[in-house]
């Protein structure tokens, strides 16, 4: 194996300002990724979510000097997310990695990003500035089932036409899909280069994500009874099962196959990103605590009776999450019901910008473009 | 008939040259219906023919008449309904099939069966191509029968504009854009039946809905196999070729297999790849190939330019 940049700092072949200068931290050489957090601490910690890895690691301090390292194993085109836990005068606090300008956001706020060799943000997810841009409107439904109001937008495509018909999906967690992964930008693009069609996107987000996500009877009643039915009514969407899609990360999956559930053949196509499909093998309870109880009966009873909800079904996730096995295990059981399924693993975890870059072969082939059609 | 099938425009630009080749005097009527919604965006297309167009604007007119005549709209909808299902369920078939080829392929390859094998997949792939063909053929002419679509007064008002701007155009130029969408507009304004002795300039899109059969093709697709599929037949303006604009992007012409099968399957037409700015003309049957254009061979080969 050949030596590693750090070695020479530790072995003081290279000084402080020679190891620092010019290189962009995280260090990456091949598969061996060295974190750096250069400063004070009394001890400094790599905090990070891959499975298989522990939370939190140590850094190590090469001697004499304020400089903290820790290599890793990262295999090629994975994408990690991590922080730093500082700790100084007795006390931890995480930090994004000072050394390293790439960041990732998330509705809990920000973490830094390690990108492996191979790995680059695919173009299609930048902004593109031939891509004509679709508009938001802005959207109130009265709900019986919540007895509430509740108020979302609605992305329609730059050609939108009344005249023409239009497949609707509807987004879990939408406004969080618009910031964090980039929706619509990635809509724009993908409508721009015929590789899906022209489509109306219900952007929905919920009060109360974890108890209404989790296969809540009302809010199954609440998309299919009263959202899709006033868009089908209001905008020119085909009205049919295959021109009908859910989709969603995390407990949106769940909300998304949860719901598909209740009204099967009335969706014929599921976008399920790093589904939280917690089961249990004995018992209705799963370790990961009680918001996952709901989800746990529900799982365990469709895995008891799996039945074909829709024709197709686009599922993703990350090898970094401990959601690996569930999503895993729901693979061959949706196969069996006939249902049409393609799944992708990366190297990746249970974070926004996987699901974004996830998006384009969801979105492609589930809703495959016009692109064989037009020959400019 | 006499004619110009071009590859893109995009990048490299043989209009004038087209224009030159027929030797005919006037403005060009056009037609870039293809384009959908931003068919009126034809500045530059003057510039490049060398003189003036005509835009017979068959999208804007469609839309027209599908706002006017309401019951034609229900119809119409229900009809492309109809086709779409139809594609969709031969496409489903095509890839099964194809799909099975190439598992024998892979299976049988070097025993003595093999040769046999895909003959019979290669047949089965000719027949569902045929049989779709009559299929979308019959629905579309039982439906024509049934509204009549020339008769009906809403079209019939364009007809006569059209008319009009033809007499004065001894070109016709049809644009690439959405192939559907361009034999959708064709047909509805009956536009073949309209022509007297235009000859033709057709590039990209427009070339392939001029001919004698329709094939939707993308070896390299972001879903799906990348098989290729037969849409409609053509408007029949020309005859003996396929052409398949933008190979660079949507053939696989260092596969030897793929090349040879698309080449026997839709024979007797002659497959051609129609690069950025390629051309082929064609007068009375026969055909000329410039150098840059490139035959697609049953034996798998390739050829460049060519006369017949």
């Amino acid at each position: 194996m050949s030596p590693l940049r750090i070695d020479g700092l530790v072995r003081g072949q290279l000084t402080l300002d020679d190891f620092l200068k010019d290189q962009s931290f995280p260090l990456v050489e091949g598969t061996r990724v060295t974190f750096i957090f250069n400063g004070p601490a009394e001890a400094v910690h790599l905090k990070s979510w891959v499975y298989g890895l522990p939370n939190s690691q140590p850094l190590q301090k090469v001697e004499n000097l304020d400089l903290w390292y820790l290599t890793l194993d990262i295999p090629r085109r994975s994408r990690v997310e991590y922080k730093f836990e500082v700790v100084r005068a007795g006390h931890g606090a995480w930090i994004l990695d000072p050394l390293n300008p790439h960041r990732a956001t998330d509705p809990f706020g920000a973490n830094s990003v390690v990108h492996g060799e191979g790995y680059v943000v695919p173009e299609w997810t930048r902004l593109d500035p031939e891509a004509r841009p679709g508009t938001m409107e802005p959207w109130v439904v009265k709900s019986r089932a919540f007895n509430d109001t509740r108020r979302f937008h609605v992305y329609l495509p730059a050609r939108f036409r009344k005249t023409r018909r239009y497949p609707l999906i509807f987004v879990h967690d939408g406004p969080d899909y618009v910031r964090f992964a980039n929706l619509k930008v990635v809509l724009d693009n993908l409508i721009h280069r015929l590789e899906i069609p022209d489509v109306i996107v219900a952007l929905s987000g919920s009060p109360n994500r974890i108890g209404e996500y989790a296969d809540d009877e009302r809010h199954a009643r609440f998309v299919t009874e009263e959202v899709v039915p006033d868009l089908e009514k209001r905008l020119p969407l085909l009205g049919t099962p295959k021109g009908r899609c859910l989709m969603g990360a995390s407990f949106g999956g769940v909300a998304s196959l949860s719901t598909a559930v209740r009204y099967p053949g009335f969706y014929g196509r599921l976008l399920l990103q790093s589904g939280s499909f917690a089961f249990s093998d004995i018992g209705q309870q799963n370790k990961r605590g009680p918001a996952f109880d709901p989800v746990v009966r529900f799982m365990n009873r469709f895995r008891e009776n799996p039945t074909m909800v829709a024709e197709k079904a686009f599922i993703s996730c990350g090898m970094h999450e401990s959601l690996i096995y569930e999503n895993r295990s729901l693979v061959p059981m949706l196969q069996a019901t006939d249902m049409e399924l393609r799944y992708v693993e990366a190297r990746d975890g249970h974070n926004w910008e996987n699901w974004r870059d996830r998006l384009r072969d969801g979105l492609a082939w589930l809703f495959p473009g016009p692109l064989r059609m037009v020959y400019e | 008939m006499r004619g110009v099938l071009l590859g893109p425009q995009q990048l490299r630009q043989s209009l004038g040259t087209a224009v030159e080749l027929l030797g005919r005097e006037g403005p060009v009527a056009l037609i870039t219906c293809g384009w959908q919604e931003r068919e009126d965006q034809d500045e530059e297309l003057s510039a490049l023919f060398g003189r003036e167009t005509r835009n017979l604007t068959l999208y804007a007119r469609g839309e027209e008449v599908l706002a006017e005549d309401r019951e034609f709209f229900n119809a119409h909808r229900a009809r492309q309904d109809q086709l779409r299902q139809i594609q969709e369920f031969y496409r489903l078939r095509l890839e099964r099939v194809f799909d099975a080829a190439l598992d024998i392929d892979r299976k049988a390859q070097g025993s003595d069966i093999a040769a046999d094998e895909l003959r019979l997949s290669f047949e089965q792939i000719r027949r569902l191509d045929q049989e779709h063909l009559e299929r979308v053929t019959a629905l579309r002419e039982a439906w024509e029968l049934q509204m009549k679509p020339l008769e009906r007064p809403s079209i019939a008002r364009h007809r006569k504009a059209l008319t009009a701007l033809l007499r004065e155009c001894r070109l016709l130029a049809i644009s690439g854009g959405h192939v559907a969408v361009m034999l959708n507009r064709l047909r509805m304004f009956g536009l073949v039946e309209l022509l007297t002795d235009q000859s033709l300039i057709a590039w990209s899109g427009g070339a392939m809905v001029t001919g004698g059969r329709v094939v939707l093709f993308h070896e390299s697709p972001p879903e799906g196999v990348g098989i290729s599929e037969v849409l409609d037949a053509g408007l029949q303006l020309h005859d003996g070729v396929l052409p398949l604009p933008n190979p660079k992007l949507r053939l696989k012409l260092d596969n030897a297999f793929r090349v040879g099968w698309m080449s026997r399957r839709h024979a007797p037409l002659q497959c051609v790849a129609l690069d950025q700015g390629e051309l082929v003309s064609f007068e009375d049957g026969r055909w000329f190939g410039a150098e840059g254009t490139v035959r697609l061979n049953p034996d798998g080969t390739l050829t460049t330019g060519w006369a017949s």
